[in-house]
């Protein structure tokens, strides 16, 4: 298929980003990636290909848009269904990955968030607290499923290794910033091995984003968001 | 071997409601087991130990959170009839952007409205918003899944029953608003396991007037 039949809508900031390319690379499907800056106004086509959030990543093939970081790999797996598949055949299996990338987007990112924009040194150690627990049941999880192998999925990225692995830089950012190990030997060993498996592998490592470019971009991110939120009340 | 399905439930819940209609759209048996959310099993505190939440299904004593996740493990082990999802795969991610665009949205907005406090106002204003969104996506077809019920529908219809609580609390006009919405509401319930998995919209402003007062209380 032509490169200009697949387009990303992305910004290299973005975690969620991130998941969308790590998929195409795992299928080797070529795409034209198109860059927002996430801290101007927001492009014609990305308020046309997603009117209802106007957020990046947005999956245009061919002239259809796929919006949501998730529901846009179930996608390509679906769509380039030939192996490596990410998601597991199996009912049981999917609906566990299903679950836990839930529990990582809906509970445990947006404590990651919080510490990069708490405003205290209170608030700053609770969501460091819900982080590192989250991290402790993801170690846990990950135990389980890979069974003494190198990803969730075993021996080749899968669904739970994109929707978590996505997140690494943007740990290594804050690990910086608040001096704390998120990642340890102590209590998420295989977590810590794990980062290092992902961020290498062929299909991530080029898109990852440097951690110096993250941590200026960060100081801009939180200095944004303070501003919105005290303009707000 | 027949398959042992159990479902944790409680009444009111139109997350619980979601997976009674995907079971009923499927002819499976299964035993129904009423939680106390004040007062939650240790089967439920097993079962769903991350979140403690109903509803939850036990498949042959496997356990499945999250009533989406749950509707979509339905919909592929009981793939013999009444399929949920498209089977068409840019189909199917429409259908999964809606449904999530639901959970996103609804229940968040809506308990801001029963809650009655000061974005009360505001609340109101993005659940028609909402509404007219939803009913955008609807456009002119019979339901969202086209001919017949489909995911979005079943993620969407048992909120229908707290319709009669949005507008009492504060006088949302949804019929004014969103009339085909109002129309689909009504074709849903003309589908048998859509009607036997419904709540009484009375029985829903009764039971969540009492949750407000013991929230309240806390």
């Amino acid at each position: 298929m032509a490169e200009s039949d697949v387009k990303v809508l992305g910004s290299w900031p973005s975690p969620f980003v991130l998941r969308a390319r790590i998929a195409l690379h795992l299928k080797s499907v070529n795409y034209e990636y198109i860059e927002e800056n996430l801290l101007e106004s927001k492009s014609e086509l990305l308020l046309k290909s997603n009117p209802v959030y106007k957020k990046v990543p947005v999956l245009i093939h061919g002239d259809k848009p796929i919006c949501e970081s998730l529901i846009i790999v179930q996608y390509i797996d679906e769509v380039w269904s030939s192996a490596p598949s990410i998601l597991p055949s199996d009912a049981y299996e999917r609906a566990n990955s299903r679950f836990w990338a839930a529990y990582v987007d809906d509970k445990w990112f947006p404590a990651l968030r919080g510490v990069l924009v708490a405003e205290s040194e209170d608030a700053k150690k609770a969501t460091i607290a819900q982080v590192e627990e989250g991290l402790v049941l993801l170690e846990e999880e990950f135990r389980k499923l890979s069974k003494g192998k190198a990803f969730f999925d075993g021996d080749n990225i899968g669904y739970l290794d994109i929707t978590i692995g996505c997140f690494l830089v943007w740990i290594e950012v804050i690990e910086k910033f608040s001096e704390i190990k998120l990642l340890n030997e102590t209590k998420t060993p295989c977590l810590l091995e794990w980062a290092d498996s992902f961020s290498s592998h062929a299909a991530v490592k080029d898109v990852l984003p440097e951690a110096d470019k993250l941590a200026e971009f960060s100081v801009k991110l939180r200095a944004k968001f303070l501003k919105a939120r005290a303009t707000s009340k | 071997m027949e398959d042992e399905v159990v479902l944790l439930d409680l009444w009111a819940s139109p997350f619980a409601i979601r997976v009674k209609i995907a079971l009923e759209e499927k002819g499976i048996k299964y035993e129904c087991k009423q939680e106390d959310l004040f007062n939650k099993s240790h089967l439920l505190l097993e079962m769903n130990p991350i979140h403690k939440k109903i509803p939850v299904l036990i498949h042959n004593g496997k356990p499945i959170s999250e009533s989406l996740i749950i509707v979509q493990y339905i919909d592929q082990v009981w793939n013999h009839k009444s399929p949920l999802l498209p089977s068409d795969p840019y189909q199917r991610s429409q259908a999964l952007f809606w449904a999530d665009y639901i959970d996103k949205k609804i229940y968040g907005i809506g308990r801001r409205i029963w809650m009655g406090k000061e974005d009360q106002e505001e609340a109101k204003e993005e659940l028609i918003q909402t509404f007219k969104t939803i009913e955008r996506e609807l456009g002119d077809k019979l339901y969202f899944g086209g001919e017949s019920i489909g995911y979005v529908d079943v993620a969407l219809v048992p909120f229908t029953s707290w319709f009669y609580t949005y507008e009492t609390c504060a006088n949302c006009g949804i019929e004014a608003a969103c009339p085909k919405l109002i129309a689909w509401a009504k074709r849903c319930k003309e589908n048998e396991s859509v009607s036997k998995a419904l709540t009484d919209p009375l029985e829903i402003y009764g039971y969540l007037l009492q949750l407000k007062k013991r929230l309240e209380l806390q």
